[in-house]
């Protein structure tokens, strides 16, 4: 028999009712799974960082905010928040301008150009483990193909993961080639939403090449220029496995960003206060970051 | 409509100025630069094959080989041979799977109830779901560690009822595939993409199915999944890639050599035993070929994927 079409206040609370029941249970695994992995570490980590923690790594007494006032105003955690600075500008500038120029290289209308596409976008399948293998050996100090790069330019040779000075900008050079396919892909989605009539009327007003690029491609481009920087800067602060891979955070912590600074002080000496401390420092950090990539989400929910 | 068929002369005109005045000098040009860009791009994988080549004797050499005259195909089951690669490589896929079939289930539970359910307090747990991707892996890792080792190693009180050892370890424990995976299983991410799509098939659909008898379950799996094809594709591929990926939790929660990941397994090559370092590379790229695949098969729904959020369509 076909339900009758339920009317009035009353019937339409009760289906606000059922379809809560059903709501929920649709939701209590995501819901369930988030509590427990999500929300609940987030709190735990604050709760964490109001305690010391005794050499064996067992909670020891509570000191409250002392704590995060002395390791947020230590000059470890600065040092660390410096390094973390460097790296995302090291990797998130060259990431921009070169994912941008491949991007614009693979939206031409060329036969065969699904073949550079993919090779540009090839980078996404290299894991950071991959790729810091395959830096790790393009970096060796004696046999390593930048060695010899460096060597032909004339430069003193250096070994480049082992100096203080130039540990970092090795490390970035490895993660912008990781980042790159991610970059090329986002803007060359970006370039080919732009209405290929905005092109059209330019061309007729006889503008040049660059004009077209500065009046046209930029300005149109700007919300995914937003979206790459927040993200590229998103994946320089959560950066880790090729510091472990390539320099463990030296030489003389030339490259202990802030993750890895939290790996050290709570997986290799056990001190989970300040590790929990640095942990909410990032989180800050990184929340007006997240929370512009959320806005990006949001206008699809609203404008759509 | 003057101007529109005058704009298409123009346009035609401008064409053929193109093709007279370089017949294929600017096309040549731009392959040039393409072949270019990728060489470069590519240079750090040739070396790899490269170096994965070559003999022993010659790995060592300076200047580097920029080509193996004499490849050593040999190398890449002496990589298998010497390192437990095939082991770490079904872990990883083990873990994989069961982060992709589970972020599909859940995330598609979650998204239905937000499209196709009106109930209150709708729109907060949206936000409560959207605002998890604010809170970043590295923020939660220490008390999410605590909470795997805490499973393996105590026992639980519920109602009186005292849940032993034996038992919770079965849900979560270190060197576990359910440490590995269990905290991956929900993406806010995920909920909003299908979501996005759900909002687009008409309420009349619902409605109609409601008639026939249909309950919400039903209509989710045989009427909803079916027209959600190519965004669930999308969704797949993108959990496949950031799970295969991962790295810091699995070099937490993995002692033992035989649960390690292909990603934590290759990283401690650099330590391990090996005949050389051409054997490394040789296992490097066995370890990548998983994703080169996915990536050659399912351009496409990756790209969506990754894109999401990033343009307006």
């Amino acid at each position: 028999m076909p339900r009758l079409p339920v009317v009035g206040l009353l019937g339409r609370g009760l289906t606000q009712i059922k379809n809560l029941g059903f709501g929920l249970l649709f939701l209590w695994p995501s819901i369930i799974l988030f509590s427990l992995f999500v929300f609940y570490p987030l709190i735990k980590s604050v709760y964490l960082g109001f305690y010391e923690s005794d050499p064996l790594g067992n909670q020891g007494d509570f000191v409250g905010l002392d704590q995060y006032r002395s390791v947020l105003g230590g000059s470890d955690f600065r040092h660390s928040l410096w390094v973390t600075f460097q790296f995302t500008v090291y990797t998130v500038v060259p990431g921009i301008v070169l994912g941008l120029g491949l991007a614009m290289l693979a939206n031409q209308k060329l036969p065969g150009i699904s073949i550079f596409r993919t090779i540009f976008a090839s980078t996404v399948a290299t894991s950071v483990a991959v790729a810091s293998m395959m830096w790790l050996t393009l970096l060796n100090p004696t046999t390593g193909l930048v060695t010899w790069l460096l060597d032909q330019a004339g430069q003193p040779r250096l070994n480049l993961l082992n100096d203080p000075d130039w540990a970092l900008p090795a490390v970035s050079l490895t993660t912008i080639w990781l980042n790159l396919g991610l970059a090329t892909i986002v803007f060359l989605a970006g370039l080919q939403s732009i209405p290929e009539r905005l092109y059209e009327s330019a061309r007729i007003d006889g503008a040049s090449r660059l004009g077209t690029f500065l009046h046209v491609t930029l300005p149109m481009l700007s919300p995914t220029l937003l979206f790459v920087t927040v993200i590229g800067m998103i994946l320089a602060f959560e950066s880790f496995g090729q510091i472990h891979i390539l320099t463990r955070g030296g030489p003389l912590d030339a490259t202990t960003v802030i993750v890895y600074s939290i790996y050290l002080e709570a997986f290799q000496r056990f001190d989970y206060g300040v590790a929990a401390v640095q942990a909410v420092g990032l989180f800050v950090l990184v929340l007006g970051l997240t929370g512009l990539q959320l806005r990006f989400l949001e206008r699809r929910v609203f404008y759509q | 409509m003057a101007a529109k068929s005058e704009a298409l002369t123009t346009r035609a005109a401008t064409a053929e100025r193109v093709v007279q005045r370089r017949p294929w000098g600017r096309h040549a040009l731009s392959y040039l630069v393409l072949i270019l860009a990728a060489t470069v791009v590519l240079l750090p994988i040739y070396m790899t094959v490269v170096n994965a080549l070559l003999p022993k004797e010659t790995i060592v050499a300076y200047p580097p080989k920029l080509f193996p005259s004499d490849p050593q195909w040999g190398n890449f089951p002496k990589a298998l041979d010497q390192v437990p690669l095939a082991r770490y490589m079904w872990n990883s896929f083990i873990v994989t799977a069961i982060i992709v079939v589970g972020q599909l289930v859940t995330s598609s539970l979650a998204a239905y109830a937000f499209a196709f359910l009106r109930f209150p307090g709708r729109g907060l747990l949206f936000l409560i779901f959207l605002s998890t991707l604010m809170v970043p892996l590295e923020v939660a890792i220490i008390p999410n560690f605590q909470t795997v080792q805490s499973f393996g190693s105590s026992h639980l009180e519920i109602l009186g009822f005292e849940v032993g050892r034996h038992i919770l370890q079965h849900i979560l424990s270190l060197d576990s595939y359910q440490s590995l995976a269990v905290p991956f299983l929900a993406t806010a991410f995920g909920t909003f993409l299908l979501r996005q799509h759900f909002m687009t098939i008409p309420k009349e659909l619902r409605d109609a199915a409601a008639i026939d008898g249909y309950g919400h379950l039903r209509f989710l799996f045989f009427v909803v999944l079916p027209l959600s094809r190519p965004v669930l594709a999308s969704l797949a591929v993108f959990a496949f890639l950031s799970s295969w990926n991962q790295y810091l939790w699995p070099l937490l929660v993995t002692n033992d050599d035989n649960m390690r990941t292909v990603q934590i397994g290759l990283a401690a090559l650099r330590g391990r035993e090996i005949d050389s370092f051409n054997v490394v590379m040789a296992g490097t790229l066995i370890a990548a070929m998983p994703m080169f695949a996915m990536l050659v098969l399912f351009q496409g729904q990756l790209v969506r994927g990754l894109t999401a959020g990033a343009v307006k369509r």
